[in-house]
């Protein structure tokens, strides 16, 4: 099976890769009724089986799962639960979620709960790369497992105290209370005791009834850091900050793989405040998360650090990306996916099916590069002292970066210290520690604490972007124009050119977002690759693959609808078939689906419910209703991340081209739902995401460098654009059906829902993204 | 030497006087919920009130600020409770939180200066606040909320 260890293996990569992508989650309070969490819940028959635990894909991750309480929580004499977070929080509620997840298990009262965000170390507490969408559906199971065993624990505690058995007793809300004599005691009175006791085994432990959840589904909890947040107390990484620290910003070479041929410092050192110019050495593609490198000004404060590189004059080595351009790089790609690639999939005979079809229908898409572009630039503080370094940064994945620093300044791991703040947004991109390594090599160069401040500009011009591709769908129709062949050419960078020298080749783990595991019910499919290679950085940004692979299947099967004079949603469904489980052998694959590392018997891709989020999608959206002129509705759906996702888009296009969304319905399948209100919230986000991406966003390439630098030329959809009112609709079922993620999943299908709305609004078809002014008369 | 008020502080400022107030506030005072988002007014991240009006503290000189009154994040509210803030909180607005201070100091402001804003008058007054999560909906849903209650 093609996981994890094997792709290791068989590319020799470093650990963060199969891992891929963005996962995305406190004072307490609860939600005041009203207003903000109105969520319609829908329910999918299934069977209410107690917890039962399943495989997944954690266990395979590097440094796995942790499971003993001890490392997770703690409890004071005074009552107070501290639990630790070991996920990084970037806006999804993680650090909420999780640790409630253990509270109500243990029959903790939230309000006496305290949260600690763990440094980074995955000797100790397990995998903690927080993206791909997996910090639920890796950790639930084992949060059920801490809080279960303290609450065992706790029991036994208090029996031992009553000299009792354990049967005899009962943690309730934060006390063990004794069945038949109504003592109590507090969860703080236990503790020293409690935590005394050796950890039971899982089998020992007896699980609450889904019922019994106090805190578990109600969507009642706010995040941890809300009221910090919004006082302006919350600390983000350029918050932290230490006596005697610079600051450093830093001039990179505008191609990657460019170097400082001459520079004329002077100017830079005149600036008051400035301190030094420090050379970072530098690295081309293929270095992994290493920094560029460049000249960095280290000053006294940041003002003077942007000054003092304003300052700078310098001549640039391009290296061997200095020609490129994302107009060739367009052709390049669209050459190549009008050729033959490599199959990734090959069910029945699609190219016989194909020559033999009544009719082919071929249809092309494109997406250049994005950025990610969180609110929070990067920027790290990095204290180097006596042979030992301590990094406080904004980091989506603090273990991976720990090593990253220890390798580049030639440390052992046990000599680097990662502690995570808050991270303004990650998006994929705080998967990549270059500017934590940055920082440290900084710190060590001039022997001070030094923090290293991305501009917007340096965010934007220097990150590791998501894939440009073309996407070429071939479908081969009968006489009866019944689909009968499918033949699905990729040509997409690959960010394993970011981890090793460019074959043009794409990773598994991109093949399986939506090239291999493609579900319609058509006899003959075929798949390809076709080399792609990368002319920047290529990393993994929100949804990955997910996004051109969606836009790609979603428009095209509105565009065939269309052809045939179909309704789109009806065509979807027939396109998608009878709810059944896909079935990799039939499939024509040599393995089993990539499915997101997770074992493809218990998180089947399941045709069932991706049908059932279309159906309710567009029942709750008045599919199918009349709309005035230039209005229209636009449906796409998507199976990331384990999730299924099916978005309606209520779209007003105006005689200038300008988009209005005035409404959209997210159906979202995501199995077993901790925390429906950050599931809504998430939805909510992946609409205006999608909005961005696919109005605004694309990163063009000359002379190898980015043109684009700040929020004027890579823009973002504002309050006067957003999609006004996203209505979430979660498919509810009991924990027997394995909780997944909800930080990307809601993006793949917003893009073609709302080019499919637009065209049904205005007649024009959007192929290329983004949007721009393509709908400007 | 510069004369200005933050939050009801009297301070003085002798370095140089076309440093952007934000990085005043940031880093010589400490005050680190006005955050840097773009550097050049495109975000909103930055928002503080000089003397009641909401500007982009990326793009305001020190000397600007002289003889005026800076009211920051930390100066909003004594309690944190000032109307907008607790309608951030119970319509459950941030995800991230990094924009959320610059969104809170320029929705104080809208309704300072009109009290009963329509959503249009929401809509652009908000305008200039990007929210990269894409809290949008909420965030109109909360400063309604904190105008009028509903």
């Amino acid at each position: 099976m093609l996981r994890h260890l094997e792709l290791h293996a068989a590319h020799a990569l470093p650990r963060a890769i199969p891992a891929t992508v963005i996962a995305k989650v406190s004072r307490r309070g609860f939600l005041k009724g009203s207003a903000a969490f109105a969520l319609a819940i829908h329910f999918l028959p299934a069977d209410a089986r107690a917890y039962e635990t399943y495989p997944h894909g954690g266990l395979d991750m590097p440094n796995g799962v942790v499971s003993n309480p001890l490392v997770f929580v703690s409890i004071d004499r005074d009552g107070t639960v501290t639990i630790k977070a070991h996920r990084s929080e970037m806006g999804t509620g993680v650090r909420t979620s999780i640790p409630m997840v253990v509270a109500d298990e243990m029959e903790a009262d939230w309000a006496r709960v305290r949260i600690v965000q763990a440094e980074g170390d995955e000797k100790k507490y397990g995998n903690q790369d927080t993206d791909g969408s997996r910090s639920l559906r890796h950790h639930i199971q084992p949060a059920r497992d801490i809080g279960a065993a303290v609450r065992r624990m706790l029991e036994q505690a208090a029996a031992e105290r009553w000299q009792t058995e354990v049967a005899n007793v009962e943690a309730v809300n934060h006390e063990v209370v004794h069945k038949s004599l109504g003592l109590r005691l507090g969860y703080g009175a236990l503790a020293e005791a409690a935590m005394a006791l050796p950890v039971p085994a899982r089998s020992d432990l007896t699980f609450k009834d889904e019922k019994a959840f106090r805190y578990i589904g109600k969507g009642q909890v706010q995040i941890v850091d809300l009221h910090d947040i919004t006082t302006g107390k919350a600390i983000y990484a350029a918050d932290v900050s230490l006596p005697g620290m610079l600051t450093a910003v830093v001039a990179r070479p505008p191609v990657v793989g460019g170097t400082v041929k001459s520079a004329d410092t002077a100017a830079a050192l005149a600036v008051p405040g400035v301190m030094k110019v420090v050379e970072i050495p530098g690295s081309g593609l293929g270095a992994k998360f290493k920094p560029l490198g460049g000249l960095a000004v280290v000053a006294r404060n940041t003002w003077a650090a942007i000054q003092g590189r304003d300052a700078l004059t310098i001549e640039w080595e391009a290296g061997p990306q200095g020609t490129a351009s994302t107009a060739m790089q367009e052709q390049e790609l669209r050459d190549s996916a009008n050729g033959p690639g490599d199959p990734v999939r090959d069910q029945g005979d699609a190219e016989a099916a194909l020559a033999s079809a009544a009719r082919v229908f071929t249809r092309e898409y494109y997406q250049p590069h994005l950025a990610h572009a969180p609110m929070e630039p990067p920027a790290a503080l990095a204290s180097f002292k006596d042979g030992k370094c301590e990094v406080w940064s904004c980091l989506q994945s603090p273990y991976g970066a720990r090593v990253d620093i220890a390798d580049f300044l030639g440390l052992g791991e046990e000599d680097v210290t990662v502690y995570v703040t808050l991270l303004g947004g990650g998006f994929g991109r705080k998967s990549k520690g270059d500017f934590a390594i940055e920082a440290a090599w900084l710190s060590r160069a001039v022997g001070a604490p030094v923090r290293v401040q991305w501009t917007r500009e340096d965010d934007i011009r220097h990150s590791f972007y998501h894939t440009t591709s073309v996407e070429k769908i071939d479908i081969g129709l009968d006489a009866s124009s019944k689909p009968v062949a499918w033949r699905h050419r990729s040509a997409a960078t690959s960010f394993l050119s970011t981890f090793a020298p460019d074959e043009g080749v794409q990773h598994p783990v991109e093949i399986g977002m939506g090239l291999e595991d493609m579900p319609y019910d058509i006899p003959n499919v075929r798949a390809e690759q076709c080399r792609a290679y990368a002319h920047t950085r290529v990393g993994w940004y929100r949804s990955v693959s997910n996004i051109p692979r969606a836009f790609a299947i979603q428009s095209i099967t509105a565009e065939l609808a269309h052809e045939l004079g179909r309704d789109d949603k009806d065509f979807l469904l027939e396109m998608i078939g009878a709810p059944r489980k896909l079935d990799w052998q039939a499939a024509g694959l040599a393995q089993p689906f990539w499915n997101n590392g997770e074992p493809n018997e218990h998180f089947p891709i399941d045709t069932g419910r991706l049908r059932h989020v279309v159906e309710l999608a567009a029942d709750k959206a008045g599919w199918g209703r009349s709309l005035p002129a230039g209005e229209g509705l636009g449906i796409a759906a998507h199976r990331s991340f384990v999730s299924y996702v099916a978005t309606v888009v209520h779209v007003k296009v105006d005689e200038e081209g300008r988009v209005q969304v005035p409404e959209a319905h997210v159906a979202v399948d995501c199995g077993f739902v901790a925390n429906p209100e950050r599931v809504q919230s998430q939805m909510q986000g992946a609409c205006v995401f999608g909005m961005t991406a696919a109005l605004y966003s694309g990163i063009t390439l000359e002379n190898g460098a980015v043109v684009e630098s700040n929020f004027h030329d890579y823009e973002m959809v504002r309050a006067d654009a957003f999609p006004q009112v996203v209505h979430t609709h979660i498919v509810e079922h009991p924990f027997a059906v394995h909780a997944t993620g909800v930080g990307e999943p809601g993006v793949p299908p917003f893009l073609p829902a709302l080019t499919n709305a637009i065209f049904n609004a205005t007649g024009k078809r959007i192929r290329n993204l983004p949007i721009r002014d393509q709908l400007a008369t | 030497m510069i004369n200005l008020n933050v939050n009801g502080v009297d301070r003085q400022f002798d370095g140089d006087p076309e440093m952007p107030l934000l990085w005043y506030l940031r880093d010589e005072l400490g005050l680190g919920g006005t955050k840097y988002g773009c550097g050049t007014g495109l975000c909103g991240a930055c928002t503080v009130h000089l003397d009641g009006s909401a500007v982009r503290s990326c793009l305001t000189a020190v000397s600007e600020a002289a003889d005026a009154a800076v009211t920051t994040i930390e100066g909003l509210s004594p309690d944190g409770n000032h109307p907008v803030q607790v309608a951030w909180r119970d319509m459950n607005v941030p995800q991230c939180g990094f924009c959320q201070t610059g969104q809170i100091m320029q929705a104080a402001a809208l309704i300072a200066e009109t009290p009963q804003p329509s959503d249009e008058d929401i809509l652009a007054g908000m305008q200039g606040n990007i929210c990269r999560c894409g809290c949008y909906q909420r965030i109109v849903g909360a400063v309604r909320r904190a105008a009028t209650g509903v």
